[in-house]
Protein backbone atom coordinates (compact mmCIF):
# COMPACT_ATOMS: atom_id res chain seq x y z
CA UNK A 1 0.00 0.00 0.00
CA UNK A 2 1.09 3.57 -0.81
CA UNK A 3 0.19 6.53 0.88
CA UNK A 4 0.54 10.16 -0.50
CA UNK A 5 -0.34 13.04 1.44
CA UNK A 6 -0.88 16.37 0.41
CA UNK A 7 -2.13 19.74 3.09
CA UNK A 8 -3.75 22.56 1.29
CA UNK A 9 -4.20 24.92 4.74
CA UNK A 10 -6.68 23.03 6.59
CA UNK A 11 -7.04 20.49 4.05
CA UNK A 12 -5.50 16.93 3.84
CA UNK A 13 -5.89 15.06 1.07
CA UNK A 14 -4.83 11.30 1.85
CA UNK A 15 -5.07 9.17 -1.93
CA UNK A 16 -4.27 5.74 -0.89
CA UNK A 17 -2.80 2.89 -3.45
CA UNK A 18 -3.45 -0.73 -2.78
CA UNK A 19 -5.31 -2.67 -0.35
CA UNK A 20 -6.00 -1.81 3.14
CA UNK A 21 -6.30 -4.68 5.17
CA UNK A 22 -5.13 -6.40 8.49
CA UNK A 23 -1.44 -5.83 7.48
CA UNK A 24 -1.49 -2.66 5.85
CA UNK A 25 -3.95 -0.42 7.72
CA UNK A 26 -1.64 -0.17 10.80
CA UNK A 27 0.62 2.22 8.31
CA UNK A 28 -2.41 4.02 7.41
CA UNK A 29 -3.30 4.89 11.05
CA UNK A 30 0.01 6.06 12.07
CA UNK A 31 0.07 8.43 9.03
CA UNK A 32 -3.29 10.03 9.50
CA UNK A 33 -2.65 9.91 13.84
CA UNK A 34 0.68 12.35 12.84
CA UNK A 35 -0.77 14.69 10.35
CA UNK A 36 -4.38 15.45 12.06
CA UNK A 37 -3.64 18.16 13.98
CA UNK A 38 -5.11 21.77 12.78
CA UNK A 39 -6.85 19.80 9.87
CA UNK A 40 -10.66 20.57 8.66
CA UNK A 41 -11.11 19.14 6.21
CA UNK A 42 -9.80 14.99 5.46
CA UNK A 43 -10.12 13.91 2.11
CA UNK A 44 -9.35 10.51 1.20
CA UNK A 45 -8.76 9.37 -2.47
CA UNK A 46 -9.53 5.40 -2.77
CA UNK A 47 -9.41 5.81 -6.72
CA UNK A 48 -6.76 2.80 -6.36
CA UNK A 49 -8.24 1.23 -3.36
CA UNK A 50 -9.83 -1.91 -4.45
CA UNK A 51 -10.21 -4.22 -1.16
CA UNK A 52 -11.01 -2.52 2.46
CA UNK A 53 -11.39 -5.24 5.61
CA UNK A 54 -12.99 -4.73 9.18
CA UNK A 55 -9.10 -3.31 10.11
CA UNK A 56 -9.38 -0.98 7.51
CA UNK A 57 -12.79 0.11 9.03
CA UNK A 58 -11.75 0.43 12.25
CA UNK A 59 -9.34 3.05 11.17
CA UNK A 60 -11.57 4.76 9.52
CA UNK A 61 -14.18 5.20 11.63
CA UNK A 62 -11.54 6.28 14.63
CA UNK A 63 -10.53 9.18 11.52
CA UNK A 64 -14.07 9.76 11.62
CA UNK A 65 -14.48 10.44 15.73
CA UNK A 66 -11.63 12.50 15.09
CA UNK A 67 -12.87 14.85 12.56
CA UNK A 68 -16.22 14.50 13.99
CA UNK A 69 -14.90 17.37 16.73
CA UNK A 70 -13.46 19.54 14.68
CA UNK A 71 -14.46 19.25 11.20
CA UNK A 72 -15.50 16.54 7.78
CA UNK A 73 -13.90 13.59 6.67
CA UNK A 74 -14.84 12.68 2.86
CA UNK A 75 -14.17 9.76 0.83
CA UNK A 76 -13.62 10.08 -2.53
CA UNK A 77 -13.04 7.45 -5.90
CA UNK A 78 -15.01 4.43 -4.12
CA UNK A 79 -15.44 1.61 -6.27
CA UNK A 80 -18.74 -0.21 -6.33
CA UNK A 81 -16.97 -3.36 -4.46
CA UNK A 82 -15.85 -0.83 -1.32
CA UNK A 83 -19.63 0.21 -1.66
CA UNK A 84 -20.58 -2.84 -0.95
CA UNK A 85 -18.77 -3.21 2.18
CA UNK A 86 -19.39 0.26 3.91
CA UNK A 87 -22.95 -0.30 2.69
CA UNK A 88 -23.40 -4.08 4.51
CA UNK A 89 -21.55 -2.56 7.55
CA UNK A 90 -23.77 0.63 8.21
CA UNK A 91 -20.68 2.45 7.26
CA UNK A 92 -22.15 4.50 4.61
CA UNK A 93 -24.53 6.01 6.96
CA UNK A 94 -21.67 7.49 8.77
CA UNK A 95 -18.96 8.33 6.41
CA UNK A 96 -19.62 10.77 3.66
CA UNK A 97 -18.98 9.29 0.03
CA UNK A 98 -18.64 11.34 -2.65
CA UNK B 1 -9.23 -30.80 -2.18
CA UNK B 2 -6.17 -28.88 -1.01
CA UNK B 3 -4.71 -28.24 1.97
CA UNK B 4 -1.93 -26.18 3.75
CA UNK B 5 -0.97 -25.87 7.42
CA UNK B 6 0.32 -22.39 8.30
CA UNK B 7 1.01 -20.66 11.55
CA UNK B 8 -1.22 -18.70 12.87
CA UNK B 9 0.25 -15.48 12.61
CA UNK B 10 -1.32 -12.39 10.76
CA UNK B 11 2.24 -12.25 8.82
CA UNK B 12 1.18 -15.26 6.82
CA UNK B 13 -2.45 -13.48 5.86
CA UNK B 14 -1.05 -12.98 2.20
CA UNK B 15 -0.16 -16.38 1.45
CA UNK B 16 -3.16 -17.90 3.17
CA UNK B 17 -4.88 -15.41 0.76
CA UNK B 18 -2.83 -16.79 -2.31
CA UNK B 19 -3.15 -20.07 -1.40
CA UNK B 20 -7.20 -19.68 -1.50
CA UNK B 21 -7.22 -17.65 -4.60
CA UNK B 22 -5.56 -20.17 -6.55
CA UNK B 23 -8.83 -21.95 -6.20
CA UNK B 24 -10.37 -19.18 -8.70
CA UNK B 25 -7.79 -19.03 -10.76
CA UNK B 26 -8.79 -19.63 -14.36
CA UNK B 27 -12.52 -19.86 -13.47
CA UNK B 28 -15.35 -17.14 -14.05
CA UNK B 29 -15.57 -15.95 -11.12
CA UNK B 30 -16.45 -12.25 -11.05
CA UNK B 31 -13.96 -10.00 -9.55
CA UNK B 32 -16.75 -8.76 -7.08
CA UNK B 33 -16.69 -11.90 -5.40
CA UNK B 34 -13.64 -12.66 -5.59
CA UNK B 35 -12.89 -9.50 -2.96
CA UNK B 36 -15.83 -10.83 -1.01
CA UNK B 37 -13.93 -14.66 -0.70
CA UNK B 38 -10.47 -12.98 -0.07
CA UNK B 39 -11.59 -10.35 2.64
CA UNK B 40 -13.75 -13.06 4.06
CA UNK B 41 -10.21 -15.29 4.39
CA UNK B 42 -8.65 -12.57 5.80
CA UNK B 43 -11.55 -11.94 8.44
CA UNK B 44 -11.55 -15.47 9.77
CA UNK B 45 -7.61 -16.06 9.58
CA UNK B 46 -6.98 -12.68 11.45
CA UNK B 47 -9.23 -14.00 14.28
CA UNK B 48 -7.71 -17.15 14.48
CA UNK B 49 -4.09 -15.85 14.41
CA UNK B 50 -5.66 -13.43 17.68
CA UNK B 51 -7.33 -15.40 19.71
CA UNK B 52 -6.95 -18.98 18.94
CA UNK B 53 -3.41 -19.25 20.64
CA UNK B 54 -1.94 -16.23 22.41
CA UNK B 55 -0.17 -15.72 24.09
CA UNK B 56 1.17 -19.23 23.31
CA UNK B 57 1.58 -20.14 19.22
CA UNK B 58 -0.34 -22.83 16.89
CA UNK B 59 -1.10 -23.68 13.71
CA UNK B 60 -4.47 -23.09 11.39
CA UNK B 61 -4.93 -25.49 8.57
CA UNK B 62 -6.90 -24.19 5.48
CA UNK B 63 -8.47 -26.45 2.71
CA UNK B 64 -10.74 -25.54 0.22
CA UNK B 65 -12.60 -27.93 -2.68
CA UNK B 66 -14.70 -26.43 -5.70
CA UNK B 67 -17.69 -28.76 -6.30
CA UNK B 68 -19.31 -29.09 -9.49
CA UNK B 69 -21.77 -26.94 -9.15
CA UNK B 70 -19.23 -23.95 -8.97
CA UNK B 71 -19.20 -23.90 -5.06
CA UNK B 72 -16.04 -23.24 -3.20
CA UNK B 73 -16.54 -24.70 0.21
CA UNK B 74 -13.11 -23.09 2.40
CA UNK B 75 -12.66 -24.82 5.88
CA UNK B 76 -10.41 -23.32 8.60
CA UNK B 77 -9.30 -25.67 11.27
CA UNK B 78 -6.98 -24.53 14.67
CA UNK B 79 -6.39 -26.36 17.87
CA UNK B 80 -7.09 -23.31 20.02
CA UNK B 81 -9.54 -22.29 22.85
CA UNK B 82 -13.17 -23.39 21.59
CA UNK B 83 -14.32 -20.82 20.02
CA UNK B 84 -17.96 -20.42 17.89
CA UNK B 85 -16.93 -16.90 16.06
CA UNK B 86 -20.71 -17.54 14.71
CA UNK B 87 -22.29 -17.41 18.49
CA UNK B 88 -21.48 -13.30 18.68
CA UNK B 89 -24.68 -11.30 18.06
CA UNK B 90 -24.28 -9.28 15.41
CA UNK B 91 -22.65 -5.74 16.08
CA UNK B 92 -25.16 -2.51 15.99
CA UNK B 93 -24.43 -1.50 12.56
CA UNK B 94 -27.12 1.54 13.06
CA UNK B 95 -24.90 3.34 15.93
CA UNK B 96 -23.77 7.09 15.49
CA UNK B 97 -20.03 7.17 14.94
CA UNK B 98 -18.92 7.74 18.40
CA UNK B 99 -20.81 4.73 19.63
CA UNK B 100 -19.82 2.31 17.07
CA UNK B 101 -18.46 -1.25 18.09
CA UNK B 102 -15.18 -1.73 16.95
CA UNK B 103 -15.48 -5.38 17.79
CA UNK B 104 -17.46 -7.85 15.61
CA UNK B 105 -17.35 -6.07 12.28
CA UNK B 106 -15.15 -9.05 10.55
CA UNK B 107 -17.40 -12.02 11.36
CA UNK B 108 -20.27 -9.78 10.60
CA UNK B 109 -18.75 -8.94 7.49
CA UNK B 110 -17.88 -12.48 6.70
CA UNK B 111 -21.43 -14.06 7.18
CA UNK B 112 -23.03 -10.96 4.70
CA UNK B 113 -20.61 -12.21 1.86
CA UNK B 114 -20.59 -15.78 2.36
CA UNK B 115 -23.96 -18.33 1.37
CA UNK B 116 -23.43 -20.17 3.91
CA UNK B 117 -21.12 -20.89 6.89
CA UNK B 118 -21.44 -23.03 10.17
CA UNK B 119 -18.84 -24.05 13.27
CA UNK B 120 -17.95 -27.30 14.56
CA UNK B 121 -15.96 -28.14 17.68
CA UNK B 122 -14.72 -31.59 16.88
CA UNK B 123 -11.86 -33.67 18.46
CA UNK B 124 -10.43 -31.08 20.24
CA UNK B 125 -10.17 -28.58 17.06
CA UNK B 126 -12.21 -25.57 15.84
CA UNK B 127 -13.47 -26.12 12.61
CA UNK B 128 -14.93 -23.15 10.85
CA UNK B 129 -16.52 -23.56 7.15
CA UNK B 130 -17.75 -20.93 5.05
CA UNK B 131 -19.04 -21.51 1.17
CA UNK B 132 -19.94 -19.11 -1.74
CA UNK B 133 -21.12 -19.88 -5.42
CA UNK B 134 -17.78 -18.20 -7.38
CA UNK B 135 -20.39 -18.50 -10.26
CA UNK B 136 -21.81 -14.76 -10.18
Amino acid sequence: MKINKEQNGQTLTVTVDGRIDTLTSPKLEAELKSSLEGITELIFDFTKVDYVSSAGLRVLLNAQKTMDTKGEMVITGCSEDLIDVFEITGFADILTIK
Amino acid sequence: MKSIVVSADINNLDRVIEFVTEALEGSECPVRIRRQIEISVEEVFVNIAKYAYPPKEGDATITYEVTAEGVIRIAFTDKGMPYDPLAKPDPDITAPAKDRPIGGLGVYITKKNMDKMWYEYVDGQNILTMEKSIRG
